[in-house]
């Protein structure tokens, strides 16, 4: 039953053959994903004919590697710029909203806190058509009233940050508020009985104290960013993202191409997690 | 007497550490048996084989002349007190103690009866519907024992459950678990590092030191009379010197100790001249200012270094004028000793029969 | 100080105010009032309540709506059964020193796009998959079977999407169950099955209900998994919104079938704490 406990043969076998066929089913998709990204065959199926890096290198008019395919290259591009604004925007909202929800009272504090815990809840694709309409509203507004085309409330670059914005500044408002909850207090209240203002603290001790979150958090949200399609896919205009740009590809018939994206993005991904991991470990 | 629990050569080894060697016990019907050892000396893997949670590598366990070897914990007639008793949370005081008697399939209506009557013994009746963490230290203890007492065990065992509790809690819990054990009469196996609950509440206590036994007995027995220097040392207070027997004739043994001060003391066997010794005493066997008249006594004179006043285990911390070595002396608060100050030369005597001699082990 | 006070509440306000209210509350609204209104004959727009009308009216709408609901609950649960076991197994029987290893095994698949993993199980499953190719290697097939595009692929691939958020609130619950509980149990009688429904799901119920919440929301919310995996006839309520926004570029109706799908998932959400008398901020954490 338990590790401590005695327990018969064919309990463990059948429990770590369910556990041996659970990760396989984890993984089985993303291992046949990168193999076929070195196929060299021009669909992304079986049989196996050799090896090759072509889909990574070649230039040829049937085969365009990765790092020769621009529409590719200009969408993982675009998605780099989206997700480095929204961890920028994310991580300061967040960090505001951690101050605002442990640190400060106000009225109407509780019904703030359930609608910054709302995006939560709310589907992706909702996220997306709602700020669209407004958006559009407003677009439609500033035209009419003052006769300004502002390009920012037509779908596009700065409307998929903002898209993505309203669900990660969330997330990182409750990460930084978790490690907000464990200051020490007192570590304030000594730095202003030494003569420091409030903005003095929050700066030279209470950020240093949550360094760690805030890199975290915005690790996270730069990779949610990164690979967001629900909202995204709303709010998206001439210049797609990567996840849109691959999920247009893969709809309507694949090549190997995608899978070497794939390949690139598994392993830039995991490397991701296991540094984001091992971090995080050393900080506690 | 009906042996309730019959322990038989019992082995456990974890990959290269064996916990438990080679332990044999019997434990007869209605007895308070306790195993006495420090921490990590086995005694809860010992506990953990006789529940059946942990598989032994050797040996057999019976209860009631049955062996267990192969039988799961919950086909068992035992039942574990856990050391941090695992109640269930989410249930309620009620529900827990009828958890066992559910499993078993028994009537709604016998359960409710039961579970009415086992509180009444433990004295909370109409406690059914608390929750767990609406208890206190003393009754969560008493609704543990009752959850495992309503399954009738042939053997109730123990795993130190007065550790969590307060010091004066655990005094009093120490007390009310021996009534109770008298009153249900069901045969208790308890295991504890605290040789005063052993102690207060056994009728026999095992002392176990390093996966082995070092000695069953009664508690006056392990008190007095301890087999081996381990008891001696574990059970109760000591002044110890270590020496070399100087002459020995029957069971009398003239000892110098390496502070070059001679005692009489008795010993179990003949031991030959020059060899190595330990020697136990106990605080009280020392007398305070012995009548002239008293035969048989070490006497020598000690200053007075301070007084470690206690009430009813106060005791003196004394010299030898020539030596710097430390000794216990127990203080009688019957007034008779109010005189005493720092400083004091007073004499002290002990009768031979009180030492407690072992040839010292040759260290590997 | 008194002063500083109010500037530091002033100045930690205003973003969070900004973001609120400019993309969570307003959008919202506007989206509630969007789908309100029609556009007439005459091409004005004017309040109406002929978008839901139409929802209720047309058979296709309401079938996927309450599909994609049932569908839901069930890929919930389903997700709920499978990895309760894994998280029974970290937790609680492998041996501690791999226990990190193989939660971080578990996660890592999460951390790559939801795309590339639905992609993996396209080239898996599909008529000229990987899987297809291996079964009538081996002689069980004689030719390729579409396994793509129904309900059940649909399901497994919204299962495998979501499972992560299942089993992260189910290993945290279960580390913060006392093994002596469980052996308390055993002792006391209880066989496996008693131990799991008595102590294990009592004890794992707020892990299981945050777990549930997100899987489902997810799940209800999700457009790319149905949409690549799932057939022609198992449309998904997501692609309903779609296609009124996107295709049809009816987007007053599009509102209000987003209108209907966020109070479907409000409702479900709201209900699971209830049950479960909980709040939102616990689960959250």
């Amino acid at each position: 039953m338990i590790r401590s406990l005695p327990k018969s043969k064919t309990y463990s076998i059948g429990f770590k053959l369910y556990i041996v066929l659970y990760f396989v089913f984890l993984f089985a998709p993303l291992f046949i994903t990168c193999v076929l990204a070195f196929n060299d065959s021009q669909f992304p199926s079986l049989p196996w004919k050799g090896f090759t890096v072509e889909w990574f290198t070649a230039n040829q008019s049937e085969r365009v590697g990765i790092f020769n395919d621009q529409i590719n290259l200009d969408s993982i591009w675009v998605s780099a710029q989206v997700a480095f604004f929204v961890t920028l925007f994310s991580v300061v909202a967040g960090t505001c909203g951690a101050f605002l929800f442990e640190q400060e009272d106000f009225r109407l504090k509780q019904l703030l806190y359930f609608l910054m815990l709302s995006p939560l809840v709310i589907p992706g694709v909702i996220l997306g058509i709602s700020i669209l309409l407004f958006s559009n509203t407003l677009g439609t507004y500033f035209e009419i009233s003052w006769n300004l085309d502002v390009a920012l409330f037509r779908p596009g670059f700065w409307l998929v940050v903002l898209g993505q914005f309203s669900f990660i500044a969330t997330l990182v408002t409750l990460v930084v508020s978790a490690r907000l909850k464990k200051f020490d207090y007192t570590l304030e209240e000594a730095a202003l009985n030494l003569g420091a203002n409030r903005f003095g603290v929050i700066w030279h001790i209470t950020l240093k104290f949550l360094r760690p979150a805030i890199v975290g958090a915005g690790a996270v949200a730069f990779l949610m960013s990164f690979e967001n399609f629900n909202t995204t896919l709303f709010l998206v205009g001439y210049e797609a993202t990567l996840p849109i740009n691959l999920y247009l590809q893969v709809r309507d018939g694949s090549t190997p191409v995608i899978n070497a994206i794939s390949f690139l993005l598994i392993i830039g991904t995991s490397t991701a997690a296991c540094l984001h991991l091992y971090f995080s470990k050393k900080e506690d | 007497m009906q042996i309730d629990l019959s322990v038989r050569n019992i082995t456990k080894k974890f990959k290269d550490f064996i916990a438990v060697k080679s332990v044999s016990f019997d434990v007869k019907d209605g007895q308070f048996f306790s195993i006495l050892g420090p921490s990590g000396c086995g005694k809860t893997t010992l506990l953990r084989m006789i529940a059946g949670l942990t598989e032994p590598t050797e040996g057999v366990i019976e209860i009631r002349g049955k062996s267990m070897v192969g039988i799961p914990p919950n086909k068992r007639p035992v039942n574990l007190i856990f050391q941090q008793l695992a109640l269930f949370p989410m249930m309620n005081v009620g529900e827990n103690i009828a958890f066992g008697l559910f499993r078993r399939g028994e009537k709604k209506t016998i359960i409710k009866k039961k579970v009415e009557t086992i509180l009444e013994r433990v004295e909370l009746s109409g406690f059914e519907n608390k929750k767990i963490d609406q208890l206190s230290g003393g009754q969560k203890q008493r609704v543990a024992i009752a959850r495992c007492l309503v399954l009738e065990p042939a053997v109730l065992l123990l795993d130190e459950p007065l550790g969590a509790l307060d010091l004066k809690l655990r005094e009093q819990m120490k007390v009310e678990l021996k009534k109770l054990q008298a009153k249900v009469g069901t045969t208790f196996v308890y295991i504890t590092h605290d040789q005063s609950e052993a102690l207060v509440m056994s009728d026999f206590v095992a002392v176990m030191n390093n996966g082995e036994f070092e000695q069953i007995d009664t508690p006056q027995n392990l008190y007095n009379n301890p087999k081996t220097p381990f008891v001696a040392q574990f059970v109760g207070d000591n002044n110890t010197w270590t020496g070399r027997i100087r002459q020995c004739d029957k069971y009398i043994a003239e000892i110098e100790t390496d502070e070059g001060h001679l005692f009489r003391t008795k010993v179990e066997d003949a031991f030959q001249t020059g060899l190595s010794v330990d020697l136990f005493l106990r605080p009280e066997a020392m007398l305070i200012q012995p009548a002239p008249n008293i035969a048989n006594l070490n006497r020598f004179k000690v200053i007075i270094k301070s007084i470690l006043f206690d009430g009813a285990n106060s005791q003196l911390l004394a010299t030898r004028p020539d030596s710097k070595k430390e000794l216990l002396v127990a203080l009688p608060q019957n007034r008779q000793y109010d005189y005493i100050q720092v400083n004091d030369n007073i004499e002290i005597g002990w009768n031979e029969q009180s030492g407690i001699c072992f040839p010292r082990k040759q260290l590997p | 100080m008194k002063h500083q006070k109010r500037w530091a509440l002033f100045f930690f306000l205003t973003p969070v105010i900004l973001w609120l209210f400019l993309l969570i509350v307003l959008p919202h609204i506007d989206l509630l009032i969007m789908s309100f209104r029609i556009e007439n004959d005459a091409g004005e727009m004017v309040w109406s309540l002929s978008n839901y009308a139409q929802f209720f009216e047309e058979p296709i709408y309401w079938r996927t709506f309450v599909r994609t609901a049932v569908y839901s609950i069930l890929v919930t649960f389903l997700t709920f059964v499978i990895a309760l076991p894994v998280a029974l197994y970290i937790t609680k029987v492998v041996a501690p020193r791999f226990q990190g290893f193989l939660t971080l095994l578990l996660l890592l698949p999460f951390w790559v796009s939801e795309l590339v993993r639905v992609y993996g199980w396209m080239i898996l499953l599909r008529e000229s998959g990987v899987i297809n190719h291996f079964l009538i290697k081996l002689g069980i097939l004689n030719r390729p079977v579409e396994m793509l595009y129904n309900d059940a692929t649909m399901i497994l691939g919204l299962i495998y999407t979501s499972m992560l958020f299942m089993i992260v609130p189910l290993i945290a619950v279960l580390e913060s169950l006392d093994n002596s509980l469980i052996e308390a149990a055993y002792d006391l009688g209880a066989n496996m099955w008693t131990i799991l429904f008595k102590i294990i799901i009592p004890h794992a119920t707020p892990g299981i209900v945050s777990g549930s919440i997100v899987v489902f929301m997810l799940t209800l919310g999700n457009y790319l998994t149905p949409n690549l995996m799932g057939g022609k006839n198992s449309l998904w309520f997501t692609e309903q919104i779609y296609n009124q926004f996107i295709a049809s570029f009816n987007w007053n109706q599009g509102s209000a079938f987003g209108f209907l799908l966020l109070v479907l998932s409000s409702i479900v959400v709201w209900l699971g704490l209830k049950l479960t008398r909980q709040t939102l901020r616990t689960v959250v954490k």
